[in-house]
């Protein structure tokens, strides 16, 4: 049973030339980015707690969640300016408090906790954090390092496996990837935190990759046609690869969807934010990152023979 | 495209033993003596609190301070070299005094130079403008003292956690100053929080009884105020140690037999009972503080020398209180305060509902993956669902082998390599595709399939590699779980594509020898 292959993204004749819209798609990317620069700025990304520091509550009441009760009952207590915000179910309500000092962080949610309990009876506290202002901004610190360092790594990679034009124009599709990512967050108001961190080096994981296997099939075509035109042989390196392009950015796709689906409230943002990447991923391949090595590399790209620098292992 | 029996064999072989050691998860261990080894489930998934702790690091250089000051004293003394203004101050790690004449500086710094030092080079002396002589901690011998701290916390914090019944709990070193404190379980963490922010450091001290020291302390009294402020004011008590809590043997809550009240029962060991036995004589009719964390607990009226080494603290304790100060005794003083810097509770609800949408994300997501390679790439996209399974396996059993903890990002991160790992596949057949369609023989097209797919392969997975080495070096919790599961998932991506997949493939093409590829 299916012995054969049934489906096929484009057929293997299949030559679109993708360098015809190169301008137009580093404009599109330059205004996406520039927008996003501004959304970053204002009204800039929503933290989540691991980088803002804090309190969340989550709980679950046993009727339809009151917050006038609940802020009263706080009220009393002392605890002020929390935040309600209803999230799933009408009974399920979310507490938020800013970070005080390291100490009041700490007793604070206590209190909140056993308010919360006391005030509606029968109330199920699902989740309680808290998060001193030192600890958030050291890892909103090592957040920053980590998305750093991976950027200055695959440049190194591809930079030793490749040639400087590939590696630059990696990086500069991947900044951009980044930014319009970004402004995504802004847009979605999703909070901005350790796991969507992992959500952003993921999708520069795998944009890195996309482009990885292009730029693979360009340095491959350039020892095997000599003297074809740059640009030419980037539109063929693209439509060559772009059964294999189109085909892992749908299993990862398909991968990511129901975790945006099913993934509960701490992996949905996360698996959205996934999915726009993969897009915003393999469309930078074609669109971005070839185009930025044909301004780069034309007249400079090394031709035939293999030099020292291309390693391979086609034996 | 020759695969030798012993290949065959291993690959396998592999195969198998990943399954075997996935087995453990979700089973009871059988017989105590076999290894079983388990994925642990992470607190978000399980339930639980997560503290961390720092170290007052203040409060460790005030009491070492504190010490250095007194030994000044005495090396000023034994010299004979005068002194004025002797100050401490914790937060430039500092200890300063005036000399009594210029000309006794030189002096005073070999005094203090010869000072014993608790590590080489732990403070320097000299000579500050306005004539004094500072006495200033190497900020490296504050952090050996720190690190040496958390060794010494973390025994006497697991001491104190078992001693409350909490199960399975985790006591980690962070940093030079940090305990995390992973308590499954245990969404409620206020007790175990309490008896974790309580140093307590007991000690014995007589009452100072003239009554003009209660306003005016001497050197060598402090005024300590009651621990129940409606016990009373404040009290001048001897800074002077005479027995310390380090020398109990054991202590537990009992009821007072005459008041019904609860009282907390302790007993010493032999230099304890000593000691004890030696201020009790000779202080017959004097009040002796009982003092825990600089505030007192009770201060009784010696009635009679005690020298049996045991006693009994009643400061109106209710039964909680009088058992966590028991379990607090028994597992000793923390060497510095600990405080709670980041805390997490999870309930156990919200971490079942976790791992049902993990699970049903993971098995939806994995079906799609499996039905999408099957529609397009027929019979070679089965071998790399064969492959995606293996894979699965795999993961599962190398997390289990290294009982890693498995969070909910951890659950995405094997989703994801699940839809990584097939882009392997998806590169061989393409590639093979295209070598057919130059008209190249099966066998020649499979073959050179493979040997270009590779390098393709590994460039782009070692650069996905590379990211998350970085988030697992820096990342915490559990983005350190996905980090984790998605850096093995692209080593068992790379065996089970470059291995397992292209080896089904090369069995079934030497098997039958078609004409054609399905491709």
């Amino acid at each position: 049973m299916f012995g054969r292959p049934l489906l096929r993204f484009v057929r293997k004749d299949t030559h679109i030339n993708f360098m015809r819209g190169r301008y137009m798609g580093l404009i599109v990317s330059a205004v996406l980015s520039i927008a996003s620069l501004v959304l970053f700025f204002h009204p800039g990304l929503t933290l989540g707690l691991d980088f803002r520091g804090g309190i969340v509550v989550e709980a679950q009441t046993p009727g339809p969640a009151d917050f006038a009760k609940i802020r009263a009952a706080l009220a009393e207590h002392g605890v002020q300016h929390a935040s309600f915000q209803s999230f799933g179910a009408a009974n399920d309500v979310l507490i938020r408090l800013d970070a005080g000092s390291e100490q009041d962080t700490q007793a604070i949610v206590d209190k909140v906790r056993h308010t919360v309990a006391e005030a509606l009876p029968g109330t199920t506290i699902l989740r309680a954090d808290a998060v001193g202002a030192s600890v958030s901004a050291e890892l909103f610190r090592n957040g920053m390092l980590a998305l750093a360092l991976s950027l200055a790594m695959i440049l190194g990679y591809i930079w030793f496996r490749f040639e400087w034009e590939f590696a630059l124009s990696a990086v500069i599709t991947l900044v951009l990837d980044l930014t319009k990512t970004v402004g995504f967050l802004v847009l979605t108001g999703f909070e901005f935190d350790l796991v969507m961190v992992a959500a952003i080096l993921t999708i520069l994981g795998y944009s890195t990759n996309d482009k990885v296997v292009v730029y693979d099939r360009v340095r491959e075509n350039l020892r095997k046609y000599r003297t074809m035109p740059l640009i030419d042989l980037i539109n063929l390196s693209i439509n060559e690869t772009l059964n294999r392009t189109l085909g892992t950015s749908s299993t990862v796709f398909l991968a990511s969807l129901p975790l945006a689906l099913w993934g509960g409230a701490t992996l949905s943002g996360f698996a959205w934010t996934m999915l726009f990447g993969i897009v915003v991923g393999t469309s930078s391949s074609i669109f971005i990152a070839a185009p930025l090595l044909l301004f780069m590399g034309e007249g400079r790209l090394k031709r035939g023979a293999k030099s020292g620098k291309t390693a391979t292992s086609s034996t | 495209m020759y695969y030798s029996r012993l290949k065959l064999a291993s690959v396998l072989g592999v195969c198998l033993l990943g399954l075997l050691l996935c087995l453990p998860n979700g089973m009871r261990k059988p017989l105590p003596s076999i290894p079983w080894r388990q994925i642990h489930l992470g607190l978000d998934l399980r339930g639980g609190s997560y503290l961390l702790m720092q170290v007052d690091l203040q409060s460790l250089t005030h009491d070492r301070l504190q010490t250095l000051s007194e030994n000044t004293r005495d090396a000023l003394l034994d010299a004979h070299l005068g002194y004025q203004n002797i100050t401490v101050d914790a937060a430039k790690a500092t200890i300063s005094f005036m000399p009594r004449m210029a000309s006794e500086t030189d002096a005073d710094i070999a005094a203090l130079n010869a000072l014993p030092r608790a590590v080489p080079n732990e403070f320097s002396v000299s000579r500050r403008e306005d004539g004094s002589i500072a006495l200033v901690l190497a900020p490296e011998s504050i952090r050996v003292r720190a690190r040496e701290a958390v060794t010494q916390s973390i025994e006497i914090v697991r001491r104190r956690i078992d001693g409350t019944g909490a199960v399975d709990p985790e006591i980690t070193r962070q940093g030079d100053d940090r305990i995390v404190v992973e308590l499954p379980g245990i969404s409620d963490p206020d007790r175990i929080k309490a008896l974790l922010g309580t140093t307590a450091k007991m000690s014995f001290h007589l009452v100072d009884a003239n009554p003009l020291h209660a306003t005016y302390p001497p050197q060598g009294v402090s005024l300590l105020q009651m621990a129940d402020p409606a016990e009373g004011g404040a009290l001048p008590v001897f800074d002077h140690v005479d027995v310390d809590g380090s020398d109990l043997t054991n202590a537990g809550a009992v009821i007072d037999q005459q008041s019904g009240k609860w009282a907390v029962s302790f007993s010493f060991d032999s230099i304890g009972t000593h000691a004890f036995a030696a201020v009790t004589q000779t202080n017959v009719g004097k009040r002796f503080a009982i003092v825990l964390d600089n505030k007192i607990i009770e201060a009784p009226v010696i009635m009679s020398p005690i020298t049996g080494g045991n006693g009994q603290i009643t400061g109106g304790f209710d039964a909680q209180k009088a058992t966590d100060l028991a379990l607090m005794l028994r597992a000793g003083a923390l060497p510095a305060p600990l405080s709670v810097i980041e805390q997490r509770s999870i309930g156990p609800s919200l971490g079942a509902d976790s791992i049902r949408a993990g699970m049903i994300s993971l098995g939806v997501g994995f079906v799609m993956v499996v039905v999408f390679m099957v529609l397009f790439y027929g019979r070679f996209g089965w071998y790399a669902d064969l492959a995606l399974l293996a894979n699965l396996v795999l993961m599962v059993a190398i997390l289990s082998l290294f009982e890693a903890t498995l969070t909910l990002p951890g659950m995405a991160g094997m989703l994801l390599t699940l839809g990584m790992a097939v882009d392997a596949n998806i590169l061989i057949n393409e590639r093979i595709r295209e070598e057919i369609a130059r008209g190249r023989t099966p066998l020649a097209a499979m073959q050179t399939g493979f040997e270009k797919a590779t390098s393709t392969i590994i460039d782009s997975n070692a650069t996905a590699l590379l990211a998350h080495v970085m988030l697992f070096v820096f990342g915490t919790g559990p983005v350190r779980g996905f980090a984790l599961t998605i850096t093995i998932g692209i080593v068992t991506t790379l065996f089970t594509t470059l291995l397992l997949s292209r080896m089904l493939m090369a069995r079934w093409y030497a098997r039958t020898r078609p004409t054609s590829l399905p491709v």
